[in-house]
This record gives structure tokens, sequence and C-alpha cells, in this order.
């Protein structure tokens, strides 16, 4: 009898598990759907980001004259900037994309279902986290064309996973605020917020290069540590641990600290 | 024309003139990019390249939030221009821009009351980064005089690029398509000198920035802060928003004229 119901419990369990995968794999699905059948929908996460880099790099390029400047290509300096902001942007849209969902009422009937919230939201910030590698892609490729340095595999693969990492904690943002608001009239503090916090970083310059109230900002945005460890296989002369685990812990406990307050938002909501 | 005609043309440009600033002030989603946006991009921007004035071939000046300002304030005015584009467009997808065409007023009428809520945003923004720079420690080289003339400048740029944003408004008719150009604004900035001195600027976009309308009114506008009012820098200024709005006049009748005869 008892061999029974542990039996029973285990097959409860695994089909809890995968009706849940099922639901996670369902909202990446749908948003996945928006790129192929919205495409007007990607472009600012890949318009915004890209019209920086190269404004920038053509506007501030010359700043690499300056003493102690770690690079003689601003292109280089500035790549890890922009593929941050682009996940911003896409983490951003995922906010705005819920904002409209509850304003056409197709959110209500997410929450109806058996799902737990936490699913739901993993459904969306997941979605959010693969949908970030599109502009990390289209601006790898101008940057390498325009002559960024090659970052080694290594460097590669650690810039894509901080920018799934940033357009993840951007999801959290925006779903936090969305949910709070229930309008897309809120889009412009989701965008916002993650263009602050990226800008008052070490973007434009290296900290002892920053002046004023920037250079004191970022001393102490955490952010700081994410664009130096990105920025170390593209400037540096290759990835040092020491340089590194910073930028993933900031990077982890800004995921978790926002994906929390996206989870009570979540779980206080009601239909 | 009678003046009683003109009057009450005079009136409707006055009342649209207020109804649009009124908006906007009302409507955080269309003040946002003409203040907000702005000064948040010109505070990064300062703090972030200011040592750029350590350049051996950066101009002598003040500080490098002074050099900044002008290429604030004429960021603000294009997106004064977007807004109000924006604004526009949404009147045209809610049917109140035609109640006014079935109205005995000019259809010009109807633009310029736009146009006039665009030129008094300008004034708004002229006034707020010059403010800005006196509290962050800029320093006005032209005076009492140079501030006049930054202001009027800027003011008469904003009707000019707000002239812009009708025609697209109303050829397009669509508030979505106007907020689709938004990411131009900064295409068209990024290729003039309003954020960095143009011989410091990369090629290709030195070249283009030289050729840049955009560069004339944003030196004309600097001048009076950094160094002091030219009449060379004053000329070139004004005939590079009267080419704009040359350009702006000419869109915008021939967008109203096919809106009037096709009705969309």
């Amino acid at each position: 009898m008892e061999a029974a119901t542990a039996t029973a419990s285990r097959e409860l369990t695994r089909d809890t598990l995968g009706a849940h995968a099922a639901m996670v794999w369902a909202l990446i699905a749908r948003a996945g759907n928006e790129i192929v059948r919205v495409p007007g929908a990607a472009i600012p996460g890949v318009l915004a980001p890209t019209i920086f880099f190269l404004g920038l790099t053509a506007v501030f390029g010359n700043l690499t004259e300056l003493s102690g400047f770690p690079t003689d290509e601003y292109q280089s300096f500035i790549i890890p900037v922009s593929l941050l902001q682009g996940a911003g942007f896409t983490g951003a849209a995922t906010g705005v994309n819920l904002a409209r969902d509850i304003e056409q009422g197709w959110f209500d009937r997410l929450l109806v279902s058996p799902a737990p919230r936490s699913v739901l939201l993993s459904g969306l910030v997941l979605s959010a986290s693969l949908r970030s590698l599109v502009p990390a892609a289209v601006l790898l490729t101008i940057g390498f064309a325009l002559g960024v340095d090659w970052p080694g595999a290594g460097g590669l693969l650690l810039a894509l996973l901080l920018v799934m990492g940033m357009g993840t904690a951007a999801a959290c943002w925006g779903v936090t605020l969305a949910l709070y608001f229930k309008t897309q009239g809120a889009a412009p503090l989701m965008q916002a917020g993650m263009f602050v916090l990226i800008l008052t970083t070490t973007a434009y310059a290296p900290l002892d290069r920053l002046t004023g109230w920037l250079q004191d900002v970022a001393e102490y945005n955490p952010l700081t540590q994410v664009v130096d460890a990105m920025r170390q296989g593209f400037v540096g002369e290759g990835l040092a641990w020491s340089e590194t685990w910073p930028g993933l812990l900031v990077m982890a406990g800004l995921v978790a600290l926002l994906g929390a307050f996206a989870l009570r938002n979540m779980r206080r909501t009601s239909y | 024309m009678t003046p009683a005609f003109l009057r009450a043309n005079l009136n409707v440009i006055g009342a649209l003139g207020a109804r649009s600033v009124k908006q906007t002030f009302r409507r955080p989603q269309l003040l946002a990019p003409i203040l907000v946006f702005p000064t948040l991009l010109l505070a990064i921007q300062t703090g972030g390249a200011g040592s750029a004035v350590n350049l051996p071939e950066f101009p002598a000046v003040n500080g490098f939030l002074d050099s900044m300002l002008a290429g604030a304030m004429i960021q603000s005015t294009l997106l004064a221009g977007n807004s109000g584009a924006i604004a526009f467009a949404v009147d045209i997808e809610m049917g109140f821009t035609d109640r006014l065409f079935a109205a005995p007023i000019s259809r010009f009428a109807i633009v310029l009351g736009r146009l006039a809520g665009t030129f008094v945003l300008g004034i708004v923004a002229a006034v707020w980064f010059l403010a800005i720079g006196l509290i962050f420690g800029a320093s006005i080289e032209g005076g009492v005089g140079g501030a006049l003339l930054v202001i009027g400048l800027v003011a008469l740029s904003a009707a000019a690029f707000g002239g812009l944003g009708a025609a697209i408004a109303l050829r397009a008719g669509r508030a979505s398509v106007v907020q689709g150009l938004f990411p131009l604004v900064f295409v068209i900035l990024f290729l003039s000198s309003a954020f960095f001195p143009a011989n410091l600027i990369l090629e290709p976009a030195r070249s283009v920035a030289d050729y840049n309308p955009l560069s004339f009114i944003v030196e004309g506008v600097r001048d009076n802060i950094v160094f002091s009012p030219s009449l060379e820098g004053l000329a070139e200024a004004l005939g590079a928003i009267a080419l704009i709005g040359a350009i702006s006049i000419s869109l915008t009748v021939l967008a109203l004229r096919h809106r009037l005869r096709t009705g969309g």
C-alpha cells in the first residue's frame, strides 16, 4: 500500500514538473513567435544599442588618445556597454509586452490557469534571456566588421552569459513595474531604469578618466563590475578570474534581487 | 484676407498652441523626451567624456558642460518636434483634426497652432538647460544678449523640426509610425557636432557633420555660450534653420493637400 502511494506521488511530481516545463516552454515559444511574426517588436532592442554603438564610437572615438586609456580602439571599449544596453532594452520590452497582455486581458487567462506564479515568471524572464541574444548577435557582427578585437572563446562566452543575465534582470524589473502600474504607459520607466543603470558605470571611459559626480557613482554602481568583467575579453590580455568573479556575483545578485521583487508582485496579483 | 479673418486665425493658432503646450505638460510620456532624457544624457556624457577637454585639439573652453549645453538643447528641440508630431498623429487618429478641418478656419492655422506650441516648448527647453548650466558651473560668455540669442535660436529650431514632424504626422496619420522615427533623432545628432567638436569626430561621421545643417545650428548656439556671439555663426545658424523650415513648409503643404484630397 505504502509502496503504491509512494509510486503515485512520484508520478504526480513528475507529471507536475512536466506540466510546469511545458508551460515555461509555451511562454518562451510565444515570445519567439513574436520575433518571427512581429519583426518590428524586436527593432527597438536592436536598433537603439546599434545606433548608440556606432554613434558613440564616431563621436567619442578620440578619447582613446587620453593618457591611461586601455585601448586604441574605442569600439572595443564600448561594445560591452552596447551589449548590455541591447539586453536591457530587450528585457524591458518583456515588461512592456506584459503590460499589453494585462491591458488586453490575456494575462488574466494565464492567472486562472493552474500554473504557479513562479512558473509564469520563469517563462517570461527566460524568454527575455534568450531574446537578448538577438541584439547581441547583431551588435557583435557589426562590431567585428568594424574592428572590435576578438575576445577569445572564453571572453565571448562570458559576454553572452552576462548578456543573458542582464536580459533576465531587466525582464524582472519590467515585470515588476508592469504588474504594479498595469499599463504600457510605464514603458519609459522600464527602459530609463536600465539605461541609467548601465550608463552610470565606466561606460564611456575608465574610472580614473571619468569626471565629477559620475566617477563617484560609477565607483559604487555594482554594474561597473559587470562592465569591467565583460570588457576584459575585448580590451585586456585575456580573462582573469579576479576580474571575472565580481561581475558574475553582481549579476547573480541583481537577478536574485529583481527576481524576488517580480515574484512578490506576481504572487500579489489577482485576477 | 480681411482683418477679421486674420484675427480669427490668430486666435485659432493661439488656442491650439496653448492646447499643445498643456497637452505636453499633462502627459509625462510627451514631456519626458523633451526635458528628462536630454538632461540625463547631458549629465552622463559630461561626467563620462569630460576628460576630453584635455585632448590637444579640443577648443579652449571653461568646462566640458559649457560645450555640451548646445547639443542638449538641440537634442531637446528635435525630441520636442517628435513629441509634437506624435500628439498631432494622435489627434488625427482620434478624429480631432478632422473636426478642425471641417471648421471655417484656415487649414494652415491648424498646423501653425501645433508649431506655436513646439516653439514655446523650445523656449522652455532653452531656459531649462541655461538654468542647469548656470547651476552646475557653466558660464554664458555671451552674457544676457547671448542667452537671449540662444533662446531665440533654440525656439526657432524647435518650430522648424516641429514642421518636419507635422508633415510626417499628416502623411502617416498614425502615432506608431511617428514614434518609430525616434531612433532617427539620434542618428542625426551623432552625425553632427552636437556632442563633440567636429574636428575630433572620426571619419566618415566627421565629413557628414561638416555639412549637416544641425551642426550649423549647434555651433550658432554654442558660440553664444562658449565664446561670444559672432555674426557669422548667427547667420549660418539662421540659414540652416531657414533651410529646414523651407523643407518643412513644402512637405507640410504636400502632406496637407494629400490628406484633404484623399482623406487619409
